[in-house]
């Protein structure tokens, strides 16, 4: 797989929270969608391979909005959170195989304008692969979303390793710093201090208001094609130099880990650098699938970024902001930019390595990480380059 | 306020529900490798196996991790809060979700000892609950 496929578009809809303003998660993705494909400097019937996210518009609606006649190849990742980042391996595996010259991923949700997105597994938890088993034995006892299933995880590893909730902060402030410098950020203009973060209302002790992530309307979009015809784009071509996506074991249950930090990304992170055949030390900046401040920091130890347990300290003192050691999710992430399923980290990290991003350019970037968590722990990564 | 979210009685967990309401906390234990298990599964996960038994729990364990919410995230559960989802580890190994009858929020500990307290929902389901060890 190694350096066999390119991403060669991105795009997205406008982020927005406002009922106002709300369109369609077809019209939205089809924005997102048109961006992406005229980056790539394409038209539409160009593509040859769709992956949809499960929650929105099907393939088939896509395609024939789309005008694309020619659909060879198309599947749909379920792994929440985690489905992006498993899409651009998936597209990387169709473009270098053949199966597929021209692949386009796209998700997006109307997260904020229509059912917000905290209520939609509280409403109907099924709708998650395994559901069935949070709906029998987790929902009658009040834990009915993500931000309660993950905070049994955090404070276990506050238990286990001293996790703080200052370092907890300091993830949501550096998002929210990162924001400041991007005007697609939703949050650019709501500067966020750490007596702010301290004092906002609990949600799920330990998370607090602002560890979070954002409910919006948007979208995004990416366009993959082979290294061969990634020459000569508007742009300079990213490499996917390696992806993988794992589940943990069992991964419709996350009580009964043995190792409830082992997660989809312990087993995933490995393979792609493996694959990639660089270290994460040799990594510039990480953009991290960031549902909540504890997975950002249990997504930088299982990546391999530091030792499990050093998370904590590892995300002080700067070290993950633009000019740190480990810049993480310089467009803010889904706490402060916008979410949109995981896709818009992508797009980031694409960005970041073709350059010339202004104030919030990591600085001599030549290799960048992106993550997906998904559902009860799912994970995948790719590791890319200029 | 709209009702609290219920087990669908049918399956494995019809099984299980059906347990808790004469009073009695059992998982199902592999017939042939002894591997208790949680939540219900058709096999054996360690050998294999597709032979086993609804097996007694000491119904003693000990708390693994808790939330306290403190915003209802489900509109059932408005008047509830703050409450705290805990993790129990029975002392046969597995793991439940359930809630401390005894405790408050704020005294929660990671290692309390804690035992079966069974809490009647309704003429058709019982949940289980803990309480704290004397
Ligand atoms: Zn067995």
């Amino acid at each position: 797989m190694k350096d066999k496929a390119c991403i060669v578009g991105v795009g997205e809809s406008a982020y927005t929270r406002d009922v106002e303003l709300s369109k369609s998660v077809l019209a939205i993705q089809l924005e997102a969608s048109m961006r992406a494909i005229e980056d790539a400097g394409l038209s539409p019937k160009q593509i040859d391979g769709i992956l949809p996210s499960q929650y929105g518009p099907t393939t088939e609606e896509l395609a024939a909005n789309l005008g694309i006649e020619e659909l060879r190849f198309a599947t749909t990742v379920h792994m929440g959170g985690a489905a992006a980042v498993a899409s651009l391996q998936h597209a990387a595996m169709a473009v270098s195989s053949g199966a597929a010259e021209r692949v386009l991923l796209v998700s997006g949700w109307n997260g904020y304008s229509m059912q917000r997105a905290r209520n939609i597994l509280s409403t109907n938890v099924t709708v998650l692969p395994g559901g069935a088993i949070a709906r029998d034995y987790y929902m009658p006892y009040g834990l009915t979303v993500p931000a309660q299933w993950y905070a049994l995880i955090a404070r276990r590893h506050m238990h286990e390793f001293g996790t703080t909730q200052e370092q907890l902060g300091a993830i949501a402030l550096a998002m929210r710093k990162h924001a400041s410098l991007n005007d697609k950020a939703l949050m650019r203009d709501r500067a966020l201090s750490l007596k702010d973060y301290l004092s906002a209302p609990v949600i799920a002790d330990p998370y607090r208001m602002f560890d979070c992530c954002l409910e919006t309307d948007g979208a995004a979009a990416v366009v993959v094609t082979s290294a061969e015809r990634a020459k000569d784009r508007k742009h300079r071509p990213v490499y996917i130099m390696g992806a993988a996506a794992a589940h943990p074991y069992p991964a419709d249950e996350f009580t009964n880990r043995e190792d409830i930090f082992h997660t989809g990304l312990t087993d995933a992170a490995p393979k792609a650098f493996a694959i990639a055949d660089v270290s994460p030390s040799d990594v510039d900046f990480a953009e991290i699938y960031d549902c909540f401040t504890f997975e950002v920091l249990q997504q930088i130890e299982e990546t391999g970024f530091c030792e499990r347990g050093e998370g904590g300290a590892f995300v002080e003192g700067g070290r993950i902001e633009i000019g740190g050691e480990l810049p993480v999710n310089t467009h803010g992430g889904l706490l402060s930019e916008a979410h949109v399923l995981g896709m818009s980290h992508i797009v980031e990290a694409a960005r970041q390595l073709r350059g010339n991003l202004g104030k919030r350019q990591v600085k001599g970037a030549e290799i960048g990480v992106v993550t997906g968590w998904g559902d009860f722990g799912d994970g995948s990564i790719a590791v890319l380059r200029r | 306020m709209s009702d609290k979210p219920l087990p669908e009685l049918a399956g494995y967990a019809k099984e299980f529900y059906a347990w808790c309401r004469r009073g009695d906390l059992r998982f199902q234990r592999c017939s042939d490798c002894d591997a208790w298990r949680h939540v219900p599964r058709e096999m054996c996960a360690k050998c294999g196996s597709a032979e086993w038994k609804w097996v007694k729990s000491s119904g003693k364990g000990t708390v693994f991790t808790w939330t306290v919410a403190e915003r209802a995230m489900h509109p059932a559960f408005a008047d509830a809060v703050p409450y705290a989802p805990v993790v129990v580890e029975m002392d046969e190994g597995v793991r439940l979700v359930t809630e401390i009858v005894d405790c408050a929020p704020s005294e929660l500990e990671i290692g309390m000892r804690v035992e079966v307290a069974f809490a009647k929902v309704s003429d058709e389901l019982t949940l289980p609950k803990f309480r704290r060890m004397p």
